[in-house]
């Protein structure tokens, strides 16, 4: 029996029909064809699915896409500006954060809601932070060193 | 999972109302334990019912010298805000440790004593700090709320309100966590308040209990070397892959311990 969402999706009003079983992770790679959003685990560990709702990460194979009903959602999708990576995505690529890329998206959506608390952050509060987030390839360090360095391009 | 019809009232009248309503319902506020559990299929019903938008239940705010959390207050929130870190640090370390950043923004203080998982941290802070759970038609006292394995005081159709926390002189949260799930394998909060020390230990039994023995050896000296001749027994203590009941009955003097220092 579907019911109708509607979202501001980055930046964008947008609506789909849904069953109510639909997550919004869902919501987000099958509807609205946005797969930067990744689904790792499905068990609300790997952080490879999260999104910002209402500027706060979450996981969203882990919210039911009625849950945001009015809600702002920003997906990874979002920060790139007219081909022009955002500092963070680029700190990425300068200080090697990612292998395979598939916690990636995840990762930095992450990491921008630690930033927007706290835009200074120790490599001890990055590393707490990304208890939500697990990386097969790299080890951590190289994501922490990027985070670190895009916290500081995002200050100047 | 399986299919749902999904509610979502705008007051605790209507909510209730729904609840009743429904073949077998559940109630929904941030999902981080009821999503999971339906995507694996555990658990199919018929409603949910979305707490999100019931002001009744939101809300921190400090009465006497208590500090109140509304029901589906997210534990972000209990962590970072100023008259919880000041007047109740326990509290908010304790909603600090819990999951991860993402499942904080979400998981909610109801939810998580609803649902009184095992292993969950708010079991032991309702019991360790002597907490009143306050519902839609009544209060039950912390002590009487967590009755067995996944089991509580709670009738159907009856929804948590809010969760009053007595102010302590001292307190402290210890946990020895999973370090896959974080979910406590023992975690233990002790405090000393208005009526005496009180020490109640989550993950190692199937719900949370008090240790009286320590509570009283505590309350003539509160110092981690009473606890020393005190024996923990490891029957009726939860044993799995993650450890032994007698791994888990050593844990608890250690944490009790750990947490007593803390609290000083």
């Amino acid at each position: 029996m579907s019911v109708t969402v509607s979202i501001t999706l980055n930046g964008e009003s947008v609506s789909a029909a849904v069953e109510p079983s639909t997550l919004l992770v869902e919501l987000i790679r099958e509807h609205f064809r946005l797969t930067g959003t990744h689904v790792g685990c499905d068990t609300s560990q790997c952080g490879a699915c999260v999104v910002h709702v209402n500027g706060c990460s979450v996981k969203s194979c882990t919210l039911l896409a009625v849950q945001v009903e009015g809600a702002d959602i920003s997906t990874i999708e979002s920060l790139a500006k007219n081909g022009r990576l955002h500092p963070m995505q680029q700190a990425f690529k300068t200080h090697h954060g990612l292998q395979c890329g598939f916690c990636t998206p995840g990762v930095i959506m992450s990491a921008l809601d630690l930033i927007a608390n706290n835009p200074d952050p120790s490599e001890m509060e990055i590393r707490n932070w990304l208890e939500g987030n697990l990386c097969r390839c790299t080890g951590y360090n190289n994501i922490v060193r990027a985070i670190s360095a895009g916290a500081q391009a995002m200050r100047s | 999972m399986h299919q749902f019809v999904y509610q979502r009232p705008g007051s605790l009248p209507e909510a209730v109302e729904q609840s009743m309503q429904a073949r077998e319902g559940l109630f929904l506020a941030g999902g981080m334990t009821l999503i999971p559990t339906m995507k694996l299929r555990l658990t199919a019903p018929s409603n949910l019912i979305d707490l999100t938008d019931l002001v009744e239940l939101k809300g921190i705010r400090q009465e006497d010298n208590a500090i109140i959390v509304g029901a589906t207050t997210i534990h972000a929130q209990v962590a970072s805000t100023p008259e919880v870190r000041d007047l109740l640090p326990a509290l908010a370390a304790l909603a600090e440790s819990i999951g991860d950043p993402q499942v904080r923004n979400r998981g909610t203080i109801g939810g998580s004593i609803a649902n009184a998982d095992p292993a969950a941290d708010y079991p032991a802070a309702v019991v360790g700090l002597g907490a009143i759970v306050k519902t839609n038609m009544r209060t039950i006292a912390g002590d009487d709320f967590f009755t067995g394995l996944f089991e509580t005081a709670l009738d159907p159709n009856e929804l948590i309100v809010a969760v009053s926390f007595p102010i302590p002189q001292r307190a402290a949260y210890m946990k020895f966590p999973n370090p896959a799930s974080r979910y406590a394998i023992v975690g233990v909060m002790v405090s000393q308040g208005d009526d005496g020390v009180r020490v109640a230990v989550t993950g190692a039994g199937p719900n949370v209990f008090r240790v009286p023995e320590m509570e009283q050896a505590l309350a003539d000296n509160f110092a981690p070397e009473v606890l020393e001749e005190i024996m923990v027994s490891s029957n009726e203590l939860n044993e799995d892959l993650h450890a032994s009941a007698d791994y888990r009955a050593h844990l608890i003097k250690v944490m009790v311990k750990r947490a007593v220092v803390a609290a000083s």
